[in-house]
């Protein structure tokens, strides 16, 4: 590997799908928070953002990474209408288990807990996969949804539609569901190929 | 310019002003926006730096292609063929050769060992890569990582783009333009499902209108 290219013989890394936090480390040098431009700075959004490197490696690209930001926030927090935050985090989950993307999974599953309250149907679609049954149709049919979304090539059908409207989602809700597994397609690949996950240093040394 | 850009996800999704979903849509007005945004800075950028334009559509016009969805070749292939027509050909041929079904992967993870699945890895061939140059070259086999295998991703690929000359910044970009347009062909496909899906009036009742 040449000096732009960092790796991590001895990362402690994480080895199955888990809730708990993980840390994330880059392959490719971040800006350093001290030489952020203002227009790197006002991609990030949110100020705190600046402490995170995988935010900064993305500000190498201040544009894309301000759009990609904000239509992050809106997908996922504008709850103005549409499904609930908690199937919103569920269908984040989903795609993120089915692509593969630990990291992601794990901060999306604690989310979907943590606005349902449900730990142990997340905990079954970590364990058990994208087929575990999750108690009832309505997270079932989102899980469903998000993997058929995450496909390529594409293939998601009115079949998939047909199973959510059976659920009881209306169009509005249906929208969020496919806007929110579509983003977790973009977050997803860039989480997974910029970077790897790692278990934090306090965790590492107590298992 | 001195019109705006349609809305691409509108358009590859066959969503005109009016419709029940364009209303539905206009609920998320920033996500609609910032997905907008998103193209322009990926695709149309105002200064494209060492990452050229020509390149750009290349990947968008062989990701298109290999998520098989038709409006979005005819559209990344109607730009790529404006800015470097010589190479819609080759992207057409090296999205023939590339097909694949995804996700699939191996697994680093030690208790996921288990879900690991196999699939179509690929890498151009020397005709392909004559044709596309190091540079392009390098680009589509990450492209395909990203596309069908990401959880196989390494710092290695990074290695690789580096090697074909390719700056830390403009990889930071490429892996954008990749991932956004899973996520851009993923809407619009999405809502283009749903809007087909709507249309509950009966053949014999429209026919006889």
């Amino acid at each position: 590997m040449t000096d732009t290219v960092t790796t991590y013989p001895d990362l402690a890394r994480p080895d199955v799908f888990t809730q708990q936090g993980l840390g994330w480390v880059p392959w490719l040098l971040p800006v350093a928070e001290d030489e952020l431009t203002d227009a790197q700075r006002d991609a990030l959004i949110e100020p705190a953002r600046a402490k995170m490197p995988y935010f900064r490696l993305l500000a190498r690209d201040p544009e894309a990474l301000r759009a990609r930001t904000l239509t992050d926030l809106d997908i996922f927090y504008n709850v103005s209408g549409g499904i609930g935050r908690a199937e919103r985090e569920l269908a984040a989950a989903a795609t993120s288990r089915h692509n593969g993307c630990v990291f992601c999974a794990s901060v999306h599953a604690a989310s979907a807990t943590r606005e349902s309250g449900r730990e142990a149907d997340v905990q079954r679609l970590l364990d058990e996969g994208v087929e575990a049954d999750l108690g009832d149709e309505t997270w079932n049919a989102v899980v469903a949804a998000s993997v058929a979304l995450a496909d390529t090539p594409l293939a998601f059908g009115e079949d998939d539609i047909a199973r959510l409207r059976a659920a009881g989602l209306d169009d509005a809700e249906i929208v969020d569901v496919i806007g929110g597994a579509a983003f977790f397609n973009w977050a997803n690949r860039l989480m997974l190929s910029l970077g790897e996950p790692e278990v934090p240093a306090r965790r590492a040394a107590a298992r | 310019m001195s019109t705006p850009t349609a809305d691409i996800i509108d358009l590859l999704a066959g969503i005109a002003p009016g419709d029940a979903l364009a209303a539905v849509r206009d609920q998320r007005a920033q996500a609609r926006e910032n997905a907008q945004r998103s193209f322009e800075a990926l695709l149309e950028p105002a200064d494209p730096g060492t990452f050229s334009l020509a390149e750009r559509y290349a990947v968008a016009s062989f990701v298109s292609q290999l998520h098989g969805f038709a409006e979005a070749t005819a559209f990344y292939g109607d730009l790529l063929g404006d800015e470097a027509p010589a190479l819609t050909a080759v992207v057409a041929a090296a999205a023939a050769s590339a097909a694949a079904t995804g996700p699939f992967g191996a697994y680093r993870e030690r208790r996921l060992q288990g879900e690991s699945t196999d699939g179509a890895r690929w890498t151009p061939d020397a005709a392909t890569t004559a044709a596309l140059q190091t540079r392009l070259a390098a680009a589509f086999t990450h492209t395909h990582l990203l596309v069908f295998r990401p959880r196989e991703a390494r710092a290695e690929a990074i290695q690789a783009l580096v090697d074909a000359g390719w700056s830390p910044d403009d990889i930071v970009s490429l892996s954008q333009l990749v991932a956004f347009l899973t996520f851009q062909l993923r809407v619009a496909w999405g809502l283009r499902t749903l809007a087909a899906a709507s249309v509950a009036v009966p053949a014999a009742v429209s026919e006889g209108a």
